[in-house]
């Protein structure tokens, strides 16, 4: 297992809005959290990349991650595009690209950058531009390079889609599935639009008021007309 | 005619050292994203310190690189006692800190060097005057000095990943950390160049205006005019905004308020800035979109 | 809504008992403020009557820092305007001292509305960085060679202060220093009523809304740039009122008495005092005028050290200032003081 969750508790100030999740994330694997506003997800993603406090215990490829502090943890290969995207509005592209991968000291970063710019060749079109001047899918795309420049083994991703319009996201979605098939990072994705979720993953979790009320394989769920209008509503 | 050269030569002279301060204040904006009002009295300090190496016998190159060590340990020490504590509290906490700071930095200094007014020798002397008689040696090294000061950070801040690590940490600090930036050691960082800058102005300016404990009170408004006029986020346009208020003060100066008013005109161009345009001549415009 | 209706039957609940409690503390005040007339000789009766009137300049400024979160490192500023007009008026006009009281706050307020117009553009630490400015170029201002007729330019003013009027010296015999310290009192009780009103009432809750949640102030209809510009005035005019004392006081004006660390020791004494607290500008007062008097025997260094450490460890320890404290205290005591 790339990563590995359970028991995890966390809040903000006295409030706890996790209340012990179980789940994991295969080497190379997809795995998707899904459920209504408020149900912990993107909590989930912050305690697993030590934004927030958080109890129980977190392991990546067998190493206990909990409690360290966020740059240590990104150094140790989980890379998070949260919710705003994390990008440096006020830089250009080009150093939001040399940020991403301002902890590696290999000789391949030049390389990463190529494959970035061929996943995203509207990216290298706007080298030299502020990134606050970038489209909504283009600052998604910015945000998605930048964690990847990282050379993650887990990618936590925080609602890719929002906010953009269904064509854009047609076409994040297109180059996600790209990288699952050629980078082998593993990713954490949490997601409002349950269906291209689904066809993404390969495991998916429901969250429900901080708590997983079930789990199992993505396809296995998507078929199951219950869950979908219960728990999805589509 | 020659009056007026030498005028404008005064006053790019007089402006190198308020280039050098409004570099230093610049600095710690580009790493805190804070104006640090203790910023003068810090480089009071220094460059007693390095008259105290002078003294000791040091050459002056020596003394000026000690100093230089010293003046970045002591601000990166002032981040993490004096300010980490206080890194989230609201502003005027901050203000009240750099104010005391201030006070403090500033009386201990006079306090351990005595008030009387001291020489402090210039590495470029020699060289008589030049251009005519427009300017000293040590006025053109010192502008020398400025402009090395400004191409270092420059390239520091652009080309060198912890520079850009710097500038991104002080931007979006929780950004900075998701790409694995140790913002705290950024914040340290950034005080203590920015100290060290400060010490090579003051050791720039004390040769002309000789040194005492509130050398830097008058000098740190000129400057503070200077980076605003430049542009607060720009460390190129804070050196010719200083350079700026340098010519500018001496010409109000000679034509137009007369020496006793020299203040105001920093005042009046600080006031101006910031009402009529905020991001400076050179400040660029920061899009942000949602 | 609740809470609006809940406020007059609390409030209406208990009014015997405080309106007594209220007349005892009145009563112990009004005593502690006239004892020192009996109790102390000359110069230290001049030493707490400048020490009433730093406790005005401190909630001058507090109203517009302390209360509406405008950070003035300036005050001083208006102190100086307010001591110059006074002194301008009696040394150049012969008026009373009376007379040029309101014309140097009307002065002064008119001033602090102009400053406060530019202030609305800046934010927090650029307009702390403008005050701070002008605090560093008062003293040269002062002594420029255009108002030297009026102002006497390096060498100052001399001016009198005003006599204890005949109907008073023929009951009781006062001396002219202790005739000062009244003259203070009233004024500033006056201001400190003044203000008392302002901030416990609409305008207050106003102001303290546009400090803290400036977005929602302006979506509930307030008029921010109104507000901030009017606070601006009323805090430049008290303030300048307690330097139109200080002239009186002292009967000397000079350039040099305004320099920047006059605004430095009122800032101090506004947050060891208490940020946004009308008690704490009287215990910002006290600390402004004997704590450096004191340190002033230990070395010419000491005030300014002790000044900074006092004023971080107060941010650091003690963020809501003395008034804070005795707060604390009194509730722990299990008084109900607010």
């Amino acid at each position: 297992m790339l990563l590995e969750v359970s028991g995890l508790r966390a809040g903000y100030g006295p409030t706890h809005v996790l209340h012990g999740l179980d789940f994991a994330v295969e080497e190379g694997g997809v795995t998707t959290l899904l459920g209504a506003n408020g149900a912990g997800k993107t909590t989930t993603l912050r305690a697993v990349c030590g934004m927030v406090r958080a109890e129980g215990e977190v392991s990546l490829a067998g190493q206990r991650i909990t409690g360290l502090a966020t740059e240590d943890i990104a150094r140790r290969g989980v890379a998070h595009v949260p919710d705003g995207r994390g990008t440096f509005m006020e830089l250009t592209v080009e150093e939001n690209f040399r940020l991403g991968a301002y902890t590696r000291r290999d000789a391949e970063v030049q390389r990463d950058f190529e494959r970035m710019w061929e996943w995203f060749p509207r990216l290298k079109q706007r080298w030299k531009q502020q990134a606050g001047t970038l489209s909504g899918g283009e600052q998604q795309m910015l945000a998605i390079a930048r964690a990847l420049l990282l050379r993650p083994k887990l990618l936590l991703l925080d609602e890719p889609s929002f906010g953009l319009a269904p064509l854009i996201v047609q076409d994040i979605f297109g180059i996600l599935r790209r990288i699952r098939a050629e980078s082998g990072v593993g990713i954490l994705l949490v997601e409002q639009n349950a269906n291209l979720a689904l066809e993404l993953a390969d495991r998916a979790y429901l969250l429900e008021t901080g708590r997983i009320v079930m789990s199992g394989p993505a396809a296995e769920i998507r078929q199951d007309e219950a869950i979908r209008r219960s728990y999805l509503g589509y | 005619m020659d009056a007026f050269l030498l005028q404008l030569a005064a006053g790019i002279a007089t402006g190198g050292i308020y280039a050098s301060v409004a570099l230093a204040i610049v600095m710690i904006y580009q790493a805190t994203h804070h104006v640090n009002f203790a910023q003068g009295e810090m480089a009071t300090l220094s460059t007693f310190i390095a008259l105290t190496f002078i003294q000791a016998g040091f050459p002056y190159w020596v003394a000026f690189g000690a100093t230089l060590a010293v003046s970045f340990v002591m601000g990166a020490l002032v981040e993490r006692l004096i300010m980490r504590p206080v890194q989230h509290a609201p502003i005027l906490t901050h203000v009240g800190v750099y104010i005391g700071m201030l006070l403090i930095i500033g009386n201990l200094t006079g306090w351990v060097f005595g008030y009387t007014t001291k020489v402090f020798p210039s590495p470029f002397e020699g060289g008589g005057p030049m251009f005519g008689g427009l300017l000293s040696a040590h006025q053109l090294g010192s502008v020398g000095v400025t402009l090395g000061v400004l191409v270092l950070v420059y390239l520091f801040f652009t080309k060198t990943s912890l520079g850009l690590a710097m500038r991104a940490a002080a931007y979006n600090p929780r950004s900075a950390r998701l790409v694995g930036i140790r913002v705290d050691v950024m914040l340290a960082l950034g005080w203590g160049l920015a100290a060290a800058i400060g010490s090579v102005a003051g050791m720039m300016v004390a040769p002309i205006v000789f040194l005492d404990p509130n050398m830097m009170l008058g000098i740190l408004l000129y400057a503070f005019a200077g980076a605003l006029l430049g542009g607060i986020d720009n460390p190129p346009g804070a050196v010719a905004g200083g350079f700026l208020v340098g010519v500018l003060e001496n010409l109000a100066g000679a034509y137009i308020v007369g020496t006793e008013l020299k203040l105001s005109v920093a005042l009046i161009i600080i006031i101006g800035v910031l009402v009529l345009k905020p991001s400076g001549l050179f400040g660029r415009v920061v899009f942000s979109r949602v | 809504m609740s809470a609006i209706q809940d406020t007059p039957t609390l409030a209406a609940a208990a009014p015997r008992a405080s309106i007594a409690r209220r007349s005892v503390w009145l009563a112990l005040g009004l005593a502690a403020a006239l004892a020192p007339l009996w109790l102390l000789e000359s110069f230290h009766l001049f030493q707490l009557t400048m020490a009433v009137i730093m406790s005005l300049a401190v909630l001058g400024l507090n109203i517009v820092t302390g209360y509406n979160g405008q950070i003035s490192l300036g005050h001083g500023a208006f102190f100086a305007i307010g001591a110059y007009v006074t002194a301008i008026l009696m040394a150049q006009a012969d008026w009373s001292f009376y007379a040029t009281l309101p014309f140097a706050a009307a002065v002064c307020g008119m001033v602090g509305y102009a400053v406060g117009l530019p202030a609305l553009r800046l934010g927090g630490l650029y307009l702390a960085l403008v005050t701070f400015s002008l605090a560093v170029a008062v003293p040269q201002l002062l002594k420029h060679r255009a108002l030297e007729g009026w102002t006497g330019g390096v060498q100052g003013l001399f001016l009198m202060k005003p006599e204890p009027p005949a109907w008073l010296t023929a009951r009781v015999a006062i001396t002219p220093d202790q005739f000062m310290y009244l003259v203070a009192l009233v004024v500033a009780a006056l201001c400190y009523l003044l203000a008392w009103n302002l901030i416990r009432g609409r305008i207050g809750r106003a102001l303290m809304a546009t400090r803290d949640h400036p977005t929602a102030a302006e979506a509930m209809g307030m008029d921010i740039a109104a507000l901030k510009t009017r606070a601006f005035a009323v805090s430049a005019m008290i303030t300048g009122v307690a330097g139109a004392l200080s002239a009186a006081a002292v009967e000397f004006v000079a350039p040099d008495s305004f320099t920047f660390l006059l605004s430095i020791s009122l800032f101090v004494g506004m947050v060891v005092g208490g940020v946004a607290s009308i008690l704490g500008s009287v215990f910002g007062g006290l600390f402004v005028l004997f704590v450096p008097n004191i340190a002033e025997s230990i070395s010419r260094a000491a005030p300014g050290v002790i000044y900074g450490i006092i004023l971080i460890v107060f941010l650091f320890v003690l963020p809501d200032g003395v008034a804070g404290l005795v707060r604390r205290v009194l509730a722990r005591l299990g008084g109900r003081a607010s």
